[in-house]
């Protein structure tokens, strides 16, 4: 079920350095979010602090709120294992398990949330799940093989899988497509305008196209300089931002006109 | 990734050049390699051909009169149950500590604590001995008895218990503690390389700490901790010193690990006996060593052959 993510005054710190600050915004459900801005701008660390995954790194941690359809994530009877439950990621780097086979990639998440499962359905549920992420019929004569003997546009459709296999309530994604081939990255653009009737999507992304062409609405980061926090400069309908966007920031880095 | 491999080009009429280092680097790398090869042909040929006078030789004049078999199996028994109970204590506590060190301690805590244990690797194998039979054994007697009435229908257990501790269960329990480093010193290496991708991944999924370790550290360490478990197996195997100190020894095979009389090791044996031996009873203890070089092969292959079986879901490809 898709949810809605409010994000009110957060900081991002890594240690002492303060890596993104003041973020406010609205992240409406059933819709795709893109983000975009300038390497080294905050998205990633941003998009890391929505389900938690930030605080992983040692020493890292935020100030500021995160509620999901009034539930605080960063309550103090928050559990972040809780809420990377619910809110699966994507990484820019396709990584099944190397040790598992696709089928137990798949389930990999359902194995960790309900340990007791039949065998049929499971069955059921990576099939779901593998033909939610347009999978099912390059890889359903080989579910025992392992997951890395794929391609990596497969690879990361099998990730995908994995995280839609425990029907999340958003789906966070960290240039997905930045380490694949052009047809391999239409195949999962496909499949998000697919997935978002059913999630609520939030994609980084360097290309500018590719936000145009799959976003509902699009924020844009940018920092002053190196050593400078990154800042949310401008969120809007995907529409405005790329015809007519309330900032000369924004405008110069989507015509290029940048840095 | 399953990238063909494109056939490589036989080399055309045209010649490659070759630079001087790469050709001396190739000379020495092969040179080493066979050498290592010369030097285990050696060993081997060296075995066989002194065993071999025992191998032959009727069976009244091996010593203890029975011949060969009955004279090596007792210690071909006590080598491997002393080095099983060893490899059973070993493994789980250094994967153990492995784990604490490298995902759970504080930092500080954990880079002190790796060198401790560390450390356990410097203690010479003498002293393990006497630590063994003089702190070790008199502390463990009344777990020996423990053991035989709680467990005595078990054959290792069976009893009557120690007095003295002096039994093939405290061996195990010191030769475990001096191969703890070993193992611990290798799983946390291996432990500490489980990528960053794998782990966030199962992180991401929801996973806690102990469910990401499961996912994505331990298959990935798996054939590293074998690895290490097998090198630690064969110093269990070929220990003398310590053996020889603690080991009250001198009985045939038995499974029994906790009463006085213990079949005693072959390296131990060899010790023990060599001074005083001569004639045939060289040649006897000789084959002794042959046996323990073979299970110490054997051993090897084992854990190759394990580490090889699932190389496809190794995490290498
Ligand atoms: N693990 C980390 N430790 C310390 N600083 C980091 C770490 N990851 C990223 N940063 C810093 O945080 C800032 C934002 O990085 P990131 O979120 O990766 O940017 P983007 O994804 O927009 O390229 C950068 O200045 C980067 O150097
Ligand atoms: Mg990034």
């Amino acid at each position: 079920m898709a949810k809605r993510i409010e994000v009110s005054d957060l900081n991002i710190y890594y240690g002492n350095f303060l890596a993104v600050e003041g973020v406010n915004v609205s992240i409406e459900p059933r819709s795709i979010t893109a983000l975009i801005g300038p390497s080294g701008c905050g998205k990633s660390t941003f998009l890391r602090s929505l389900n938690r995954m930030h605080e992983v790194i040692p020493g890292a941690r935020v100030e500021g709120k995160v509620v999901m359809d009034g539930q605080d994530l960063y309550g103090a009877d928050t559990d972040p294992v809780d809420v990377r439950r619910q809110i699966g990621m994507v990484f820019q780097r396709p990584n099944p398990f190397p040790t598992m086979s696709i089928y137990d990639n798949v389930i990999a998440g359902n194995r960790l949330n309900n340990k007791k499962m039949k065998k049929s359905e499971t069955d059921d549920l990576v099939e779901r799940a593998l033909r939610g992420a347009n999978l099912w019929n390059e890889v359903k004569d080989r579910l025992a093989r392992p997951g890395s003997g794929l391609s990596g546009g497969q690879q990361q459709r099998l990730c995908i899988a994995r995280a839609i296999a425990v029907e999340p309530d958003v789906l966070l994604m960290d240039e997905p497509c930045s380490a694949l081939d052009p047809i391999s990255t239409l195949a999962i653009e496909d499949l998000m305008a697919e997935l978002k009737e059913r999630f609520t999507i939030v994609i980084v992304t360097h290309n500018m196209q590719q936000a145009a062409r799959v976003s509902t609405s699009t924020g844009f980061f940018n920092l002053n300089g190196v050593g400078q926090p990154g800042r949310l400069i401008e969120f809007n309908p995907t529409e405005k931002i790329f015809s007519n966007p309330d900032q000369k920031a924004t405008e110069d880095y989507i015509s290029g006109r940048f840095g | 990734m399953t990238a063909t491999k494109a056939p490589i080009e036989p080399p055309s009429q045209q010649r490659t050049v070759r630079r001087p280092g790469d050709r001396l680097f190739s000379g020495a790398a092969k040179g080493s390699g066979i050498f290592i090869l010369l030097v285990l042909a050696g060993v081997a040929a060296f075995l066989i051909s002194e065993a071999l006078p025992a191998l032959t030789a009727p069976s009244e004049e091996i010593p203890g009169g029975e011949g060969l078999a009955s004279y090596v199996g007792p210690l071909i028994l006590g080598t491997l149950l002393g080095a099983v109970i060893a490899l059973l204590v070993a493994t789980p506590l250094a994967v153990g500590i492995a784990l604490y060190v490298t995902y759970y301690a504080p930092r500080r805590i954990a880079a002190g604590m790796g060198y401790v244990i560390d450390l356990l690797a410097a203690i010479p194998s003498v002293v393990y001995g006497f630590w063994g039979i003089a702190v070790l054994a008199p502390q463990l007697v009344p777990f020996h008895q423990w053991l035989t009435d709680t467990l005595g229908f078990l054959p290792f257990f069976a009893g009557p218990a120690s007095t003295s501790g002096r039994t093939m269960l405290t061996v195990g329990i010191v030769l475990g503690v001096m191969i703890l480093p070993i193992i611990s010193a290798i799983s946390r290496e291996v432990f500490s390389q489980a990528p960053a991708l794998h782990r966030e991944a199962a992180l991401a999924l929801g996973a806690t700490r102990w469910e990401m370790i499961r996912m994505a550290v331990l298959p990935y360490g798996k054939s590293g901790v074998i690895a290490g478990a097998m090198l630690g197996l064969g110093r269990a195997l070929g220990e003398t010193m310590a053996v020889a100190i603690i080991l009250s020894g001198g009985a045939g095979a038995t499974l029994n690990v906790i009463s006085n009389s213990n079949p005693s090791t072959i390296a131990s044996n060899i010790a023990l006996s060599f001074p005083e031996a001569t004639g045939l009873d060289v040649n006897t203890l000789i084959a002794s060593g042959l046996a323990l070089f073979l299970i110490t092969l054997v051993v090897n292959m084992l854990a190759r052959w394990i580490v090889n079986r699932r190389a496809d879901f190794s995490g290498a490809n």
